[in-house]
């Protein structure tokens, strides 16, 4: 166990390089001058001069990546950005809770709506609610995020006024007219949907596909013929094995749901990752970009070997060694 | 009265090439304490018999007919609580591939447990010993040790083993084994049949033992139903169909057994390939393959009827008795003949 830990880190190093080092030489090959927007318009070529060998910009690729590399280990540092002198670390850690609540609210969201939908419809395909389940599942994975926002927001936050169209409350630190959990419910309530749909209809196929496998297997034939009531046997012999599989792909999927809260976070403006990543490309603010790329894949390391250590206790079969 | 009494019993699937005729029109009766050997090849309607019998059919594909009577009820018609209640506690299955058949994720303990809670009001405790018990029954070294192990920590024989203390934990009165030693290898199949005639001494329960292999049936059964295309071809007591087979069907599997004592180059085989139950042939349906078919084989279904000499042998053939009696003859005697 301990060793499986030991080998999954020096995994998780080797990533980190080949992550950030990507990042660098991407960075790198794109045809732009961050020294000259960090200088600002109407700056002279001597300003701008000035800038770059302030942002060390001026120096090889390779010395600002060891740079960028001694930072992070000998100071816990990301950097500061290069267009307003900010402290990465605290944009970072300022806009990753937002997006911690959208990808985690999000995804109870979608396990909450895809597990009953799936097994009904796998416990009784061709039905109504089997139909209606697949019809759900197309118009999911057809719609893109950004137009099922703006109609959300049109409907359900114009229309109907139910729900704020944009904006963030702070869960903890309620300022003068929003924030503290209630608020912060209510303003995260359409992201989340948003951000669940994708999600939810991947999940109802997958989920129905596995309970209907799992309904066909001999250890389900042969608890019926313990004489087990069709309830138990679905709950103690189908359920367990149809969604194991589940949770490995929740695992990478909340990851991969890191990037994809970028379309949400810009709908319903959001000052999560996803923004401030797509702000920072515009502005080609290098350290920015790194210390997000550098953060998500920390939490996808973690959130991978977390639900490695979950798998081998859920599943007998599967001993860690 | 029988224990179990199966009366005309038909099955049929609907698949999306038409209706498929799997089982259609099965007698037959298993004694107490006695066991029933059924034989036949590959999709011949064997297995598919047992399962109605159990209401192991998916439902909603197929349709049942006939009666199954246990103990005078009928199980085709029986309300699913009943239903619920016989399995597992007066009528038990063991399957045919034990790697399979067991739940992957719960130890076989807790499967066990779950066997005796689901007919006894026992204590968890109680049904644990139980559990333990029959571990022990069927010959699991160091029970106590492996009772909470999970079942891919058990080789084949072992979780086949597991299977028959699961089957046997109600001491139900009938044990249908479907194929239970087909994926085993030799020797554990042996150990395997010779635990299942123990411990059927033991608990005195019928048995239902579904097979391909004749030897099988020579070894354990004290009856036989020999099947073909999801209809009875011949049955009686194992003496009657072994020494005085009346049906080319059966004489075709006696004669493909491999010998030891016989020197042939090659086996002999039935010829052709078992029909699709889509589209039965007419007549008899055995008549493409037989070598002895007649004009009456093509057109008309051979009633089951017992034989002269033998009310309780019951065969469907149209060939008359005397060339029957010849044809067994002359087989059994080329059998004594290698033998001797």
């Amino acid at each position: 166990m301990l060793q499986y830990l030991i080998r999954r880190l020096l995994w998780a190093i080797v990533l980190f390089v080949a992550v950030t080092v990507v990042t660098y030489v991407i960075f790198y090959v794109t045809p732009s001058d961050p020294a000259r927007l960090a200088a600002g318009q109407g700056a002279t070529a001597a300003d701008v001069q000035r800038v770059a060998e302030r942002l060390h910009l001026d120096e090889p690729v390779w010395q600002q990546y060891g740079r960028f590399v001694w930072q992070l280990v000998g100071e816990r540092s990301l950097g500061t950005s290069f267009v307003n002198r900010q402290d990465v670390n605290d944009i970072v850690f300022r806009a990753a809770p937002v997006t911690a609540a959208l990808v985690f609210g999000g995804a109870l969201f979608w396990l909450a709506l895809s597990i009953p939908v799936g097994i009904m419809s796998a416990l009784r395909p061709r039905s109504l609610i089997d139909r209606a389940g697949m019809v759900f599942v197309l118009v999911g994975l057809s719609a893109h995020p950004v137009w099922i926002g703006l109609i959300f927001a049109y409907f359900i936050g114009y229309k109907l006024q139910l729900t704020p169209i944009t904006g963030y409350a702070d869960f903890f630190n309620p300022s003068q007219e929003h924030g503290g959990p209630v608020q912060w419910a209510h303003h995260m309530l359409l992201p989340w949907l948003t951000f669940a749909i994708l999600f939810a209809a991947l999940y109802v196929r997958l989920i129905r596909a596995n309970v209907m496998e799992t309904m066909n297997e001999d250890y389900v034939r042969t608890a019926r013929a313990k004489g087990a009531p069709e309830r138990q046997v679905i709950r103690s012999h189908v359920l367990r094995n149809s969604l194991l599989p589940v949770v490995t792909i929740l695992g990478m999927d909340i990851g991969l749901a890191l990037g994809g809260a970028i379309f949400t976070e810009s709908v319903y403006s959001l000052p999560g990752l996803g923004r401030q990543v797509l702000q920072s490309y515009e502005n080609f603010d290098l350290p920015v970009i790194q210390g997000i790329v550098v953060f998500a894949t920390c939490c996808i390391i973690v959130f991978n070997l977390v639900v490695d250590l979950l798998y081998a206790v859920i599943d007998p079969r599967i001993r860690l060694t | 009265m029988p224990l179990l009494e199966v009366n005309n019993l038909r099955t049929s699937f609907r698949t999306d090439d038409g209706i498929v005729k799997a089982v259609d029109g099965v007698t037959f009766s298993v004694e107490r304490g006695k066991t029933l050997g059924i034989v036949g090849e590959s999709g011949c309607g064997k297995s598919v018999t047992c399962l109605t019998i159990m209401g192991l059919n998916n439902r909603r594909n197929s349709t049942s007919s006939g009666e199954a009577l246990f103990n005078g009820e009928n199980l085709l018609e029986m309300s699913p609580r009943r239903l619920r209640d016989l399995r597992g506690n007066d009528v038990a299955m063991i399957f045919q591939d034990p790697m399979t058949s067991l739940n992957p994720v719960h130890s076989i303990g807790k499967q066990l447990v779950e066997a005796v809670m689901l007919h006894r009001d026992v204590t968890k405790r109680d049904a644990r010993l139980r559990a333990l018990e029959l571990l022990k029954a069927v010959g699991i070294p160091r029970a106590e040790r492996r009772v909470d192990d999970y079942p891919h920590q058990f080789s084949g024989g072992m979780r086949q083993r597991v299977m028959i203390a699961m089957a046997l934990i109600n001491e139900p009165d009938l044990l249908i084994a479907d194929e239970p030693t087909t994926a085993l290898d030799v020797t554990t199949q042996a150990q395997i049949l010779k635990l299942m005639t123990t411990l059927q001494d033991e608990f005195d329960t019928a048995i239902i033992m579904i097979t391909h292999d004749l030897g099988v049936v020579a070894e354990i059964a004290d009856d036989v139903v020999v099947m073909y295309a999801g209809k009875v071809a011949e049955e009686g007591a194992v003496d009657e169909i072994f020494t005085r087979p009346h049906h080319p069907y059966t004489w075709g599997l006696l004669g493909s057994l491999p010998r030891i004592d016989a020197d042939v180059e090659r086996l002999v085989q039935i010829q052709g390939q078992p029909p699709s139950l889509l589209k039965p042939p007419t007549g008899c349906r055995f008549h493409p393959r037989c070598p002895y078919v007649m004009g009456v084989c093509r057109t008309d279904v051979p009633a089951l009827l017992p034989v002269s000499h033998q009310p309780t042998h019951l065969q469907a053939c149209h060939l008359d008795e005397e060339t029957k009696d010849h044809e067994a003859a002359k087989l059994l005697e080329g059998t004594l003949a290698e033998v001797g």
